[in-house]
């Protein structure tokens, strides 16, 4: 939940999208959305954010995940 | 307009808006709302979320300290999924598009999110059902707990809808506005029933699902009379309940006329009629409804009432007030009778497989002696105050009986070291409600000062029905030839002891068995106030010898339909109106 809470430490919207079988998409924000996302094991993520914070947070969530979890991603923001 | 029959257990007829209650652990039915209840339910939510975040911090705050970082974990996910929007804001949705209440809507969205994660293959993450499941648990805990405090605080005269009102829910309404009260389950025993014939509203029960078709604030008749609620009622049936209400106030008028007359019978034979209460303030009405004395002061309320144990100084005050109120009539107060009731149960760390037959009433008290000695020496510290009387509870063997005794010399002894006035002669009896008990009464006799059969748990354990359970609660049966030879038994050894005896269970309080109980020498009738116009009207009707005549002709009997048909046609020569 570590995701969650650093997400909402910004005033962006952060958005999760997953590439698995299908694409999914988040809410970065929601510890609900996020554990129904984070069923799909090994998938490429992509982290987005809008808002004045957009690119921090983008920076710091990117950083988190490949700190903690290693996996495959790509960065976007805008 | 819809006419829904079940089981009428306290009478009387009431047009009033329904109000309903919602119980935990229980489906919640799709409940719409007015309009103009929209915001209210919104902020209903949103306070029950606030309220669910600081039990969680406060929960969190010590749990971390004693167990795993684990537990700290899991917390923070339930703090996180309450504060999480996606949950919050359908919610919200749901019910301003919808127009239901805050639980109806709480309850469709976490189980939608229940069912997803359910769908979900990694192990770990489906287990997290568990904790949508429990927030759920949480936030509608939460909202019940705003509805049960609103109904402390009522303004408009409503009647109560319940799945089956808990002790703890009874104990918190607000008796001015409470009319009636309607329930899917329970029977002529159950507590909504004892609630209602003491508070003197009408009452129907069984009504199998009244709570899912009843929304608050519908109109609603509750016909305690014939067991009949009516939702919505049309311009015909409103009429029609008025009068029956108007011809229930000329009858009312009628029997308080007798309230200052004394229970005497036509050939001047004197009983006594008294009443069961539950709260101090009972007093009033009760004396004003007849009653000489409190026959059973029900202490349980004193620990239903409030979150923690009663103080010693709780039931002080309690004990204190009664014996004002009484101004130096008698005053029985019967220790703690818990256990054995969904309370205590959902509380109890191992819930009991019998508890009927399990830790009750004063076996508990034996068990809990810090907590029985507080009420032994509040009882006694009002001793001075009035004519007290203390009664113990569900004896079964004589062991138990001396036992209690022994704990109550304590602390007289106590109360003397301390200097604390006391009186040292007060009566002490017992509850002749066990069969054991109820079976050997002479050996009981020489140990006590007075006899109280409580009826109806002596129904419950010699004819083995449970009185709620609706499948067998037709079995259940003061009439039966069993009970009444109990009955007359306790009564014969009660008077060759020379010792009194009293009946305080429901039978005590129906006109059907006034001259029965009578008959067998009965002298001490001890009942809801509401029900003792009609026992003394029986009684003056009636002279001793025609009631002795009665009783051992009822004693001849083998059947408990013999006993009711022939106790019925008995009464209506005297009392024509009385059935």
């Amino acid at each position: 939940m570590q995701f969650v809470d650093l997400a909402n430490r910004f005033k962006s919207n952060v958005r999760v999208i997953a590439y698995g079988n299908t694409v999914q998409e988040a809410d970065g924000k929601s510890v609900m959305q996020m554990i129904i996302l984070a069923a799909v094991e090994g998938t490429r993520l992509r982290i987005a954010a809008d808002g004045e914070d957009a690119q921090a947070a983008v920076n710091e969530l990117t950083d988190l995940v490949k700190s903690g979890f290693g996996e495959e991603m790509s960065e976007h923001g805008n | 307009m819809e006419i829904k029959k079940g089981i009428g257990v306290s009478p009387g007829v009431v047009i009033s808006t329904a109000l309903v209650l919602d119980a935990e652990d229980l489906a919640i039915p799709r409940r719409h709302v007015d309009d103009a209840e929209v915001d209210r339910e919104v902020d209903r939510f949103h306070t029950a979320v606030q309220r669910s975040l600081a039990e969680l911090a406060t929960l969190r705050a010590t749990m971390t300290e004693k167990y795993s970082k684990e537990i700290g974990g899991i917390l923070d996910f339930h703090i996180s999924m309450l504060k999480d929007r996606t949950i919050a804001q359908p919610v919200v949705n749901t019910i301003r598009e919808q127009k239901v209440t805050a639980e109806y809507a709480v309850s469709v969205i976490l189980r939608r999110y229940a069912s997803n994660f359910l769908a979900m293959t990694d192990r770990y993450l489906s287990d997290r059902v568990k904790d949508v499941y429990d927030i759920e648990r949480r936030i509608l805990h939460n909202l019940v707990g705003q509805r049960q405090e609103s109904l402390a605080h009522l303004t408009n005269n409503v009647v109560v809808i319940a799945h089956d009102l808990l002790p703890s829910q009874t104990a918190a309404l607000d008796r001015e506005h409470v009319r009636g009260f309607a329930t899917d389950v329970g029977g002529r025993t159950s507590h909504t029933a004892i609630v209602a014939r003491a508070l003197g509203i009408p009452a129907v029960v069984g009504l199998g699902n009244i709570t899912t078709e009843v929304s608050s604030g519908d109109p609603i008749i509750i016909d305690g009379n014939r067991g009949v609620v009516i939702i919505n009622p049309d311009d015909e049936q409103l009429a029609e309940h008025r009068e029956y209400e108007r011809r229930q106030k000329v009858l009312e008028i009628e029997l308080k006329e007798l309230v200052n007359l004394p229970a005497v019978t036509l050939d001047g034979h004197r009983v006594s009629l008294q009443a069961n209460i539950e709260f101090p303030n009972e007093v009033d009405s009760a004396i004003a409804g007849g009653a000489e004395a409190i026959g059973l002061y029900r202490t349980e309320f004193l620990y239903l009432a409030a979150e923690q144990e009663p103080t010693e100084e709780d039931h002080f005050r309690a004990y204190a007030e009664s014996l004002t109120r009484l101004k130096g009539r008698p005053l029985v107060i019967r220790t703690l009778d818990l256990g054995a009731d969904k309370y205590t149960q959902s509380k109890a760390a191992v819930p009991e497989r019998n508890p009927f037959l399990g830790d009750r009433s004063i076996r508990m008290c034996l068990h809990d002696i810090p907590m029985f000695k507080r009420q032994l020496r509040a009882i006694m510290r009002s001793s001075v105050l009035g004519d007290v009387r203390v009664m113990f509870p569900m004896i079964s063997t004589l062991m138990e009986l001396r036992q209690a005794k022994m704990i109550l010399n304590d602390v007289l002894e106590e109360l003397e070291d301390e200097g604390q006035p006391f009186r040292r002669d007060i009566p002490i009896g017992m509850m002749v409600e066990v069969p054991s008990a109820a079976l050997m009464p002479t050996q009981f006799a020489r140990e006590v000062n007075f006899f109280s059969i409580g009826t109806n748990d002596l129904v419950q354990y010699t004819l083995a029905v449970d009185r709620t359970n609706e499948k067998v609660a037709g079995l259940f049966c003061p009439a039966h030839p069993a009970i009444l030879i109990l009955v007359r038994d306790v009564i014969r050894a009660a008077q060759r002891n020379q010792i009194s005896v009293s009946v305080c269970g429901e039978m005590a309080g129906e006109p059907l068995y006034t001259l029965l109980l009578l008959g067998l020498g009965l002298t001490v009738f001890s009942m809801n106030a509401p029900d003792i116009g009609e026992v003394k009207k029986v009684i003056r009707s009636t002279t001793l010898e025609h009631a002795r005549h009665v009783a051992r002709k009822v004693m001849s009997f083998d059947s408990e339909r013999q006993v009711m048909h022939f106790l019925r046609e008995e009464t209506r020569k005297i009392v024509p109106e009385a059935f």
